[in-house]
């Protein structure tokens, strides 16, 4: 439990400084923008309480939206995707698994699991985030493939920084 | 108690999403110019366009007021018309023709008091001496016998409107000739009555009422038309009642007539008491 603490601590932060000082500034012509930071919220423990779960998420929200000078907007994309991520495991992993599996990394679930997973959550990160910020249904079409292409950057991303960090777990 | 507990526990996720949600989008709302700046002015569109529903269907009711607000106006701006001001010069209706002489010319005049109401009405106009109006003159509108010249100043004369009972007016209807007077009986002012209509002579309703030849107006001048035949006058005789085509509470210009022979025809006439 204490591990679990300071090892999402230091991720929290490492992922938090990656965004904010590297993938700020890179993004191809605000078409396709990668958001590395979500997978802090992707890699939580399964077993984590909602209530907590959600507070993590807006916490990350906020602390990205101090960065970028949008109060709220992370937050609100982040909560979004919080709720997202319990639907989408408890439609997809059994809860007698929590025990043995306790994060939900590429090396445990399985890479077809976790690339589905990165992509409908970092698909509804996106849609919250660019539809709020553009704030107005008459570009709708402009967001939308804003949403695709980011999620795929931003999914492809987190593909590779798990690669990097890739543990087979030893059953 | 304990089921709605059980309820929101059972689905806290999206309660907690909810809640989250919300904050998030009050902090963006309040932190962000270009957000609070849209939700402000869409919620301004939807309260202005229902303001300007609501205006439409509210103008609606004050249209009467608006009705006399706006004749006001019509009023006041008529009053700064060239025509409303006093004019010397004088307009005068005069055809040259050199197969027929002139025998009347028309002087417009503007009715400047009016009264339907008494037993004996009189109109002044804003035409007088100057112009050429002299005392005896007959007067109509523009739909029928007005009245005659009573007294002339400068600039103004009275009239003594057919709604007087010393006024006569020689008429005729279908040929037959009567005289027109006001205020035997009836005071009216949309009707008059014919009088010393032969009896045996059957009037229909709705001839034509005119000036006979004897009158001081040319002949034929419109003054209205039968509307009652047989009433019961003073004199036990039977009347025709007339409906006047003038609508005298409405009378705005006038026309004097200028008989340009009533002089030589008064002057001939004299010789006849000389004997």
């Amino acid at each position: 439990m204490g591990r679990a603490i300071i090892v999402n601590t230091i991720r929290f932060i490492l992922l938090i400084a990656t965004q904010v000082f590297l993938l700020k500034n890179t993004g191809y012509y605000n078409l396709s923008v990668p958001y590395l930071y979500i997978l802090f919220i992707l890699l939580l423990p399964f077993n984590i309480p909602n209530g907590l779960l959600f507070l993590l998420a807006f916490i990350t929200g906020i602390s990205i939206d101090v960065f970028y000078d949008t109060l709220g907007l992370h937050a609100l994309a982040c909560s979004v995707m919080a709720f997202v991520r319990i639907i989408f495991i408890s439609v997809t992993v059994q809860r007698d698994g929590f025990d043995n599996e306790p994060e939900p990394r590429l090396g445990i679930m399985g890479f077809r699991w976790f690339i589905f997973y990165a992509l409908i959550l970092a698909f509804f990160h996106h849609l919250f985030l660019f539809s709020f910020e553009a704030f107005r249904i008459s570009e709708f079409g402009y967001t939308i493939i804003r949403v695709l292409l980011s999620a795929l950057l931003s999914t492809c991303l987190i593909l590779i920084t798990e690669f990097v960090f890739y543990r087979k777990k030893v059953r | 108690m304990r089921n709605l507990w059980l309820f929101i526990s059972k689905y806290n996720a999206f309660f907690l999403l909810v809640i989250f949600f919300t904050t998030s989008l009050i902090l963006m709302v309040n932190n962000n110019s270009y957000q609070r700046a849209s939700v402000w002015n869409s919620s301004n569109q939807l309260v202005g366009s229902t303001y300007e529903k609501v205006n439409q269907f509210s103008s609606y009711l004050v249209l009467g007021k608006t009705n006399d607000s706006l004749a006001a106006e019509n009023a006041r701006l008529r009053n700064l018309l060239k025509s409303s001001l006093f004019s010397d010069s004088v307009k005068q209706v005069q055809v040259n023709d050199t197969l027929l002489k002139q025998q009347y010319t028309y002087t417009v005049a503007k009715v400047i008091n009016n009264s339907v109401h008494q037993k004996n009405n009189y109109i002044t106009i804003n035409r007088g001496k100057k112009h050429g109006i002299a005392k005896g003159m007959g007067v109509t509108s523009a739909t029928g016998v007005v009245g005659i010249v009573l007294n002339v100043s400068d600039n103004f004369s009275t009239i003594r409107s057919l709604l007087h009972t010393e006024t006569k007016v020689s008429a005729s209807v279908d040929g037959n000739i009567g005289s027109l007077v006001w205020g035997e009986g009836n005071f009216d002012a949309r009707y008059a009555i014919l009088k010393d209509i032969q009896a045996h002579l059957v009037v229909k309703k709705g001839s034509r009422v005119v000036t006979s030849e004897f009158s001081l107006f040319p002949q034929g001048t419109n003054i209205g038309k039968v509307f009652k035949t047989g009433v019961k006058g003073d004199d036990s005789a039977l009347n025709i009642q007339v409906k006047l085509d003038t609508d005298f509470s409405a009378l705005q210009y006038v026309y004097v007539i200028t008989n340009m022979l009533s002089n030589e025809q008064l002057s001939l006439e004299a010789l006849n008491k000389v004997e």
